[in-house]
């Protein structure tokens, strides 16, 4: 698969958005949200995350089976803290 | 003789092969990296659950004036970064060198920042064993949140400093016109470990900083 070449205006684009997300997200924490402000750090966060792995890191680019690879390490990840936190959360 | 281009390695059919190879070999890594911290966070994830208000109280005694600043250096890197693993693709060999430089430097700038931190956490007294002294109630759990701030922004900390040093030897490589833009692909692999490093902050910056509201 030919790699593609991503326009300049893409990664700015993308830098810009980064940096705007950074700012809400140290701006929120200064605003009494209660439960929400843990819900509102970790959304952005993974909005940034999505945008480095899609673009800085060119998955959106890349061949499908990348997307397993890349899939895979979050998925066991994701089992970890369900499975472990299933435990700890229901104990009396 | 080979009847291949000596460009890619003779295992390789063609150019596109090999570097869809090398790639999958970084995310390999990378997937191994994710359950690496993952286990961290995952005693993280238990001791925030079981102690809300210890950690909430530790984390407010960390310097937002630290992270932020830091998240948008590592943010800036990783933007010099894609622009660098552009470059090469493109066999500028110049422009790709001194945005390997950049990125590097801001990686030093990172560590720099986080090593006043670290001065004045020593100062505040929020060492766990070494320098540790905590006035409010649960202090064990209070000293539990700084164990796990010292071994995951340490362990960030490490990360870098190895993609710095990788980074400037693939800025040497790129100034010797080691890296033609066929060739490119080491530097799309060096990019993809560095926005990794990123993203791992990324999340840092908000569990350990931002607990609650401030």
């Amino acid at each position: 698969m030919p790699h593609t070449i991503v326009p300049t205006k893409t990664y700015v684009a993308i830098f810009v958005s980064l940096m705007a997300l950074l700012a809400i997200t140290v701006g929120l924490a200064y605003v009494d949200l209660g439960e929400f402000n843990f819900a509102a750090a970790m959304t952005i966060s993974v909005a940034k995350a999505v945008l480095i792995v899609a673009f800085f890191m060119h998955l959106r680019y890349g061949q499908r089976l990348t997307w397993v690879f890349a899939g895979a390490g979050f998925f066991w990840l994701a089992i970890m803290l369900t499975l472990v936190m299933c435990d700890y959360a229901t104990r009396p | 003789m080979p009847d291949h281009s000596p460009v890619h390695a003779h295992q390789f059919e063609t150019l596109e092969q090999q570097h869809d190879a090398d790639t999958m070999g970084m995310w390999t890594f990378l997937a191994t990296e994710v359950l690496f911290f993952g286990g961290l966070i995952m005693c993280y994830t238990f001791g925030r659950f079981s102690y809300p208000q210890a950690f909430e109280a530790a984390s407010h005694r960390l310097y937002v004036g630290y992270g932020g600043p830091n998240t948008a250096i590592l943010l800036c890197s990783s933007f010099t970064m894609a622009l660098a693993a552009r470059a090469a693709q493109l066999g500028r060999k110049r422009k790709a060198t001194a945005l390997l430089i950049l990125t590097a430097l801001f990686g030093v700038g990172f560590l720099i920042v986080k090593g006043f931190e670290y001065h004045t956490d020593y100062l505040e007294e929020l060492v766990p064993r070494f320098r540790f002294h905590w006035d409010g109630p649960e202090a064990a759990h209070a000293e539990l949140f700084f164990w796990l701030y010292f071994v995951l922004t340490g362990l960030h900390a490490m990360h870098v400093t190895i993609g710095v040093v990788i980074l400037m030897i693939v800025a040497v490589l790129s100034w010797r016109g080691r890296i033609t833009a066929e060739k490119y692909v080491t530097v799309e692999i060096i990019g993809l470990y560095w926005h990794f490093v990123d993203i791992v902050w990324v999340f840092l910056f908000p569990l350990l900083y931002l607990i609650g509201h401030r």
